[in-house]
């Protein structure tokens, strides 16, 4: 269906299928119980698992298919965002102008970094994406917020203020981001017994962002055009040898992944009306990086998994504190309790990035592919038992 | 003329840091062939270890002193470090004052044992993967190495002041007729990195253990097949450059309080400085590092930020993409490293 073997629709639509009731699976724990707050089912989580999601599918077609690394995907995410607010300031709260433009900009961008970069490769290609990426949050976060010239608003984070011109705004509609006049933090609660389910206006959109983006990115992975990176990732010297100019095929990955990085960019201020420079650091494209490795680069639905599960688990990580921790293991002696605790401290709370740092050290060791080599070891190691406990029906030839 | 060495002397002590720990990288990328991200980690470890050794000799106890009384009429608590009532207080005094460059000699057995630990732990295990390997697993070994730091000493810059002795300013500029006044530390930092510079160059130049080293960058295999056992020499040249990597930092922490932070923001300056430099080549990382935080200094005078806003956040990046366009191999950048 669309255009996709029985195997893709099919991945497709279990991820669609998850992203529908993500609301309703991320939420198991009853609202009043003491677990939960290990609910994950509330607007600003689940958006930012599908948007997380979508820069880490465009960063995929980039790294995963030909694997040039970039360091430096943060700054059109950054980009992203800041276009789509300036759209909010100048043409009013519908998201859709400032989606759009996000998109267009972060890919005029992408298109400019990634032909200087891209006439070199392996480290000096990383190397060079990061210093761009390094030079644009330079300038969003001092050069271009002088009074003089004010495009960034620096250190405060661009925003809407009540004297922009918002030339489309209607006092009918809401004064936050909205689709065509439907609220983007319209949330409609749900109770069904103890539970309380959220389902959000701004969700839905990323979501159905994250699917196009996903199907698109399913496409891009089974094209000739596709093919023609891998080949590029393989062995880039023989594509050169058999004539052929690989540079407008990489070039094109790297403004697609840059234009799925301003989308992403550019929902983040949809969701929330602010962009700040901090979102073009490199720490933020080292995360997007981890969130690809750990989920498995290379793969279709790896990214994905490692976005949900870094955003999650930072979230959860930070949450547990001593306190929680001295509840857990109560039924332990005092004292081997305490040491427990003492030795779990400095891995949770503030303490979640060492954590996601040696995490993500084992995975580049012992797990190249990620999360999703590790379940298809799993898968096949489970296979190789079952196989062994029913002993074929094939008879061993005698001595 | 004034402002113009001055700022010629306000780079070249920037420039001093990123030289050092640009030529820490050219090391380990020329024997080892691995790019390190945790290299601005190690920076910052030989700053904690400055810091590390001034509480340590700031261990004190305290006595009740009943002859003085605070200001709350109680008798007073003095605190005695233990260095001073061992060596009595002016050698003791003078010992915790002097703490930072002491900390030199501290810090040389930590940085090479940390080096050993992480190239035979680690680093030995990703030769044979691709650079992405290695840039990723470095940096997870740098966030890790960073939030280990920040669990012990906190998220705070850390005062650590130079000895009281050379903590003054001091005007170079009477000797040749001019006005010149600057920052004693700075010079002594700017001397200090010339030292470890030079030694280096003359231990590659002028030792055996250096030839061979030497020759192991230029033909590992061969030099293998002659008998020599390369990888405990590289091994070796890891533990050094991470010792030189501790030492910018040990000396940096007077002029900027150490914090969990500053090795990757010095990190990536330096890989521009690598890269400008030339990948591979040891005199072009010394240069380029110099040349460029000179640089970064003259973008940084008002003239200049007034001329063009902001010119000084950037101009280390410009200039990178300029010379890496224009002369892809860098300054001094060797035929055949690291080409594609």
């Amino acid at each position: 269906m669309f255009g996709l073997n029985t195997k893709d629709t099919k991945s497709l639509f279990i991820v669609a299928f998850l992203v529908v009731v993500a609301p309703f699976i991320l939420n198991p724990f009853p609202a009043a119980s003491a677990m939960a707050q290990f609910n994950a089912g509330y607007p600003d989580l689940m958006q930012k698992f599908v948007i997380f999601g979508i820069f880490a599918i465009g960063f995929n077609i980039l790294f995963g298919l030909t694997g040039y690394l970039s360091f430096g995907h943060a700054a059109f995410l950054g980009i992203g965002s800041y276009s789509c607010v300036w759209m909010f300031k100048l043409l009013g709260y519908n998201v859709i102008p400032g989606i759009v433009l996000s998109v267009i900009i972060s890919g005029i961008f992408a298109l400019a970094i990634g032909f200087v970069s891209l006439r070199r490769s392996g480290i000096y290609f990383s190397i060079l994406t990061l210093a761009f990426a390094q030079m644009s949050f330079a300038l969003a976060y001092s050069v271009l917020s002088n009074p003089k010239f004010n495009l960034t608003n620096g250190e405060t984070g661009l925003q809407v203020y009540a004297n922009d011109p918002q030339w489309f705004h209607r006092d009918s509609l809401p004064d936050l981001p909205h689709l065509f006049g439907l609220s983007m933090r319209a949330t409609h609660k749900l109770e069904i017994g103890a539970w309380e389910f959220q389902l959000n206006a701004g969700y839905y959109l990323c979501a159905l962002m994250m699917l196009v983006c996903f199907y698109l990115a399913i496409r891009i992975f089974r094209s000739p055009f596709g093919l023609m990176l891998r080949a590029v990732k393989s062995n880039q010297q023989r594509m050169n040898y058999t004539g052929l100019n690989t540079r407008p095929y990489t070039l094109a990955a790297f403004v697609i992944s840059g234009m799925y990085a301003g989308l992403a960019g550019g929902l983040l201020s949809a969701v929330d009306p602010l962009a700040g420079a901090e979102r073009m650091q490199w720490t933020a494209s080292g995360e997007v990086v981890l969130m690809t490795i750990l989920g498995g680069a290379g793969t279709l639905i790896g990214p994905v998994l490692g976005a949900g599960f870094i955003k999650y688990f930072e979230n959860i990580f930070s949450k547990i504190n001593d306190h929680v921790l001295h509840s857990w293991f109560a039924f332990l002696p005092d004292g081997l309790e305490d040491f427990v605790v003492f030795l779990i401290h400095p891995f949770i709370g503030k303490g979640w990035h060492l954590t996601l740092g040696i995490l993500f050290m084992l995975v580049v060791i012992f797990l190249p592919g990620g999360l999703v080599e590790g379940g298809q070891r799993l898968g096949k190691w489970l296979h190789r038992r079952k196989a062994k406990d029913t002993p074929s029906a094939k008879t061993e030839p005698a001595e | 003329m004034d402002a113009f060495l001055l700022q010629i002397l306000n780079g070249l002590d920037k420039g001093s840091a990123y030289a050092l720990i640009a030529l820490g990288l050219t090391l380990i990328f020329g024997t080892l062939g691995v790019v390190n991200f945790a290299h601005g980690a190690l920076f910052m470890i030989g700053a904690f270890c400055a810091v590390t050794l001034q509480r340590l000799l700031n261990l004190s106890f305290e006595t009740i002193d009943p002859s003085q009384k605070d200001f709350l009429g109680n008798p007073l608590k003095v605190k005695t470090p233990y260095i001073e009532s061992w060596f009595g207080p002016d050698l003791g005094g003078a010992i915790i004052d002097w703490s930072v460059p002491l900390a030199i000699l501290f810090a040389i057995p930590i940085m090479i044992a940390i080096g050993f630990v992480m190239e035979r732990g680690l680093i030995k295990h990703f030769y044979k993967r691709p650079h992405a390997d290695q840039i990723l697993v470095t940096f997870g070994l740098a966030i890790v190495l960073q939030e280990v730091v920040k669990y012990f000493y906190g998220a705070n810059p850390i005062q650590t002041p130079a000895p009281d002795a050379l903590n003054g300013i001091a005007n170079l500029g009477a000797i040749i007729g001019m006005d010149i006044v600057y920052p004693v530390w700075r010079i002594v930092y700017f001397c200090f990195s010339v030292l470890i510079i030079a030694a280096i160059f003359a231990f590659l130049q002028f030792t055996t253990f250096g030839m061979v080293v030497r020759a192991g960058m230029a033909d590992r295999e061969t030099v293998g097949l002659l008998g020599i056992n390369i990888d405990r020499r590289f091994t070796i040249m890891f533990g050094i450059a991470a010792a030189v990597a501790g030492l910018a930092g040990v000396m940096y922490t007077p002029i900027n309080p150490p914090n969990y932070h500053m090795g990757m923001d010095f990190l990536v300056l330096s890989f521009v400085v690598v890269v400008v430099g030339g990948m591979g080549s040891l005199p072009g990382a010394v240069l380029a590092g110099f040349l460029l935080g000179v640089l970064e200094s003259f973008a940084s005078t008002t003239w200049a930020t007034t001329t063009l806003p902001g010119i000084n956040q950037i101009i280390i990046y410009v200039v990178a993409i300029v010379v890496l366009l224009t002369r892809p191999r860098g300054l001094m950048g060797l035929k055949g490293v690291m080409e594609d």
